[in-house]
């Protein structure tokens, strides 16, 4: 069974070929069957692999698939190998599998729009490169699946081309990201020099009998590397594309910009978990810029009012936590809010995208309202992974992975108070807001008549996904909760456990309480401002102070203006200053010179036949003079 | 009977291509120049028959057969676009049908 393996990333491959080349013939319908169906069927292909592998675990605990050498150049032959653990299963069924309810969603979603099939085929090349990504054996495979998501993010943001905004916030994307994956192949190219393999199981046990702990060459490569995964999961300091990345269509905002793609940098840190753990300075700058993003994305959430924009930016500080869990030695932690985020998120915005397209494609937050009646299902649904999104405790998906990370915060020889602080005030933030968002869209008065109402395409994987959103935290709970730990154990066979310290004064039940706390306060303050005195939110922002404040964190901590002033406008200072500079000329030069032979060449067309033949005769004559005597 | 020497034989193929070469260059008319091709065709094939007598081989006339029939087509089509020519330019001067240029 494990075999098929390879079917995983092919099917959705192979749909991607199929659309690419017949997509504009064959008739509309049958698109998204190819479309979604390729990516359905790999679905079901990671559900009987998972089911195999739990029921008879192959020996290490992992197995491997080699297809063929991909080259072999001095003594460099990667192979296009797949490899499967504990963690590339649990990322592929989550990926393939969320991956699918969005293909469905989008059938009825896209199917208006005159690039049907060109938008399933970009859908099914992101599945395949993110499956690549994920179960790729080596670093060089696993980068050319992270290049190929980057490829697909950059299209589907600017899939409405028509618009240059949305090009402008595609190449945005492209090139930000492309700063990180500078770092990146720096990171792989030092692996490589130093350790003389890309193979990820052998580079961990290389790295590991080489490197002693501390040493420079680990904490390089896990800085470099930590490069890559935060421009590609839009972390502090190169968080700045994924928020415009919301022109792209909102199923993609689902797909990539929320549930899958930008977790790969998660991914990436988690595979080579054994590098950060023999370079503590690198594992803490993975904390610290976990920690960062998570309280800075959280401001600029609570002023945004696009509805995109705010779970953009929610994204973006959840994706924070798990970096954080990451930085503390909490791998499984990490991925386990990888799972829950990609259920409620995805939903957040299908749910979004739904409420989007019933009221004349508005993205404005200020003017919706009152859809709570309108639109139960989207309601519900949304109140669902909202919930989840806050962490409301006890029944939702999101508060047992966020607690397992901020308990991992606190508990971990890595772990410290701050970070648990700020940790903490995370969580006050994302519920102030999540409901803030709730209570402005589903409450108050209707402002936008609603024109078209969604399908059962579009409602059923929003289903789905609530019940996931809300059950999904069930396979993992805190000890005084039916200390269930199934999916950490079952992490375990993949990625070490929390190296605990001493206890610092405080349970994990005080912990969880106190994030209890916070998620309330977050909510009351919503609650206070949005529901029971607008006016009260008005006044608090009438000072200039706090309008300048105001301005500063809807402008993500001013972060794009000081980007567009200390590296946009030099360059292009530079390119226009350089414009005329002399390797111009070469090219011109070349140019000139093809026109003049042009021009020249051109004269001895004359249409006057006897010279054709005198030319002809001509050239005769001196082809045989130079066979004869030459 | 006395055989012709190889070298004049060819002497005399390469005099008549150069005059078929000059009256096709030299010749306005149309028809002349179709003429003087003729004679250039010829010279070829009288190359050809030479140097066949010269190896004692069928093979020059063979050859020069091939180039008669190529000539008898040639000549049918060229007439063929003499005429046209001439319907439509009401001349056979070659430099007057020079509209086709680069």
């Amino acid at each position: 069974m494990l075999h098929l393996l390879w079917l995983i990333p092919a099917l959705p491959l192979a749909g991607f070929l199929i659309l690419a080349t017949l997509g504009k013939r064959m008739p509309r319908k049958m698109v998204p069957v190819f479309g979604a169906g390729s990516v359905g069927l790999s679905a079901i292909v990671a559900i009987l692999i998972a089911f195999n592998f739990l029921t008879s675990t192959p020996p290490g605990n992992s197995y491997t698939q080699v297809l063929w050498t991909w080259m072999d150049v001095g003594g460099f032959h990667p192979q296009i190998a797949f490899y499967l653990d504990a963690l590339s299963l649990v990322m592929v069924l989550v990926v393939t599998f969320v991956g699918f309810l969005i293909h469905f969603y989008s059938a009825e979603f896209m199917e208006e729009d005159e690039g049907y099939s060109r938008f399933f085929a970009y859908m099914n090349l992101f599945v395949a490169s993110m499956c690549t990504l994920l179960l790729g054996s080596n670093l060089l495979l696993l980068f050319l699946g992270w290049e190929g998501v980057g490829l697909c993010s950059y299209l589907l943001i600017g899939f409405w081309y028509r618009d240059p905004v949305n090009g402008l916030a595609a190449r945005k994307a492209f090139i930000v990201t492309r700063v990180g994956d500078t770092a990146m192949t720096l990171g792989l190219f030092l692996l490589f020099d130093k350790l003389g393999t890309l193979n990820i199981q052998e580079l961990m046990h290389r790295a590991l009998v080489q490197w002693p702990v501390g040493s420079t060459l680990p904490v390089l490569a896990g800085l470099l590397l930590l490069g890559g995964a935060v421009g590609k999961s839009a972390q502090l300091p190169l968080q700045t594309w994924l928020p415009d990345a919301m022109a792209g269509p909102t199923p993609t905002s689902a797909l990539i910009h929320a549930a899958t793609m930008v977790t790969a940098g998660v991914y990436l840190i988690a595979r080579t978990h054994v590098l950060y753990s023999i370079a503590p300075q690198a594992q803490l700058a993975v904390a610290v810029v976990g920690v960062a993003t998570l309280t800075l994305a959280g401001f600029s959430a609570i002023t945004q009012s696009d509805i995109k924009r705010v779970l953009a930016y929610s994204t973006v500080s959840q994706i924070g936590y798990m970096f954080l869990a990451l930085g503390v030695g909490a791998w499984s932690a990490a991925i386990f809010h990888f799972m829950t985020h990609a259920f409620f998120k995805a939903l957040l915005f299908l749910a979004a995208g739904v409420i989007i397209e019933s009221l004349h494609h508005e993205h404005s937050i200020f003017k919706m309202g009152g859809l709570r009646k309108e639109m139960p299902v989207a309601f519900w649904t949304f109140l669902a992974a909202g919930c989840s999104l806050a962490g409301l405790p006890l029944i939702t998906a999101g508060f047992y992975s966020k607690g397992l990370i901020i308990w991992g915060a606190w508990s971990s020889t890595r772990g410290s108070g701050a970070l648990w602080f700020f940790a903490v005030f995370g969580v006050l933030l994302t519920s102030l807001y999540t409901f803030r968002l709730i209570f402005l869209v589903f409450f108050g008065e209707m402002k936008t008549q609603i024109h078209k109402r969604p399908g059962f395409r579009m409602l059923m994987p929003c289903v789905v996904l609530a019940i996931l959103s809300v059950v999904g935290g069930f396979v993992d709970t805190p000890e005084f909760l039916g200390n269930i730990h199934s999916f950490t154990d079952f992490l375990h066979l993949a990625l070490p456990p929390v190296t605990e310290g001493p206890l610092r004064g405080m349970s994990e039940l005080g912990s969880e309480s106190l994030v209890t706390l916070a998620f309330l306060i977050g909510l009351y303050i919503a609650y206070l401002f949005f529901i029971r005195k607008r006016e009260l939110a008005e006044a608090i922002t009438t000072p200039a102070i706090a309008k300048a404040l105001h301005r500063f964190w809807y402008s993500d901590w001013g972060m794009d203006w000081l980007y567009e002033r200390v590296f946009v406008r030099p360059v292009m200072w530079i390119a226009r200053v350089d414009k005329n500079d002399f390797i111009d000329y070469i090219y011109s030069g070349m140019a000139l010179i093809t026109e003049l032979f042009y021009h020249g060449v051109r004269k001895t067309e004359t249409g006057r036949m006897r010279w054709y033949a005198a030319g002809i005769a001509a050239g005769s004559i001196i082809f045989l003079a130079i066979v004869l005597f030459l | 009977m006395a055989s012709i020497p190889m070298q004049q034989g060819l002497l005399l193929a390469g005099i008549l291509f150069a005059v078929g070469l000059a009256g096709l260059l030299v010749r306005r008319n149309v028809i002349f120049m179709l003429m003087s091709l003729e004679i250039m065709l010829n010279a070829a094939g009288l190359a050809f028959v030479v140097a066949g007598a010269r190896w004692g081989q069928a093979d020059g006339q063979i050859v020069f057969l091939f180039i008669l029939t190529m000539a008898a087509a040639e000549v049918s089509v060229g007439l063929a676009l003499v005429l046209r020519i001439y319907r439509r330019f009401k001349t056979l001067d070659a430099d007057a049908v020079s509209e086709m240029r680069g």
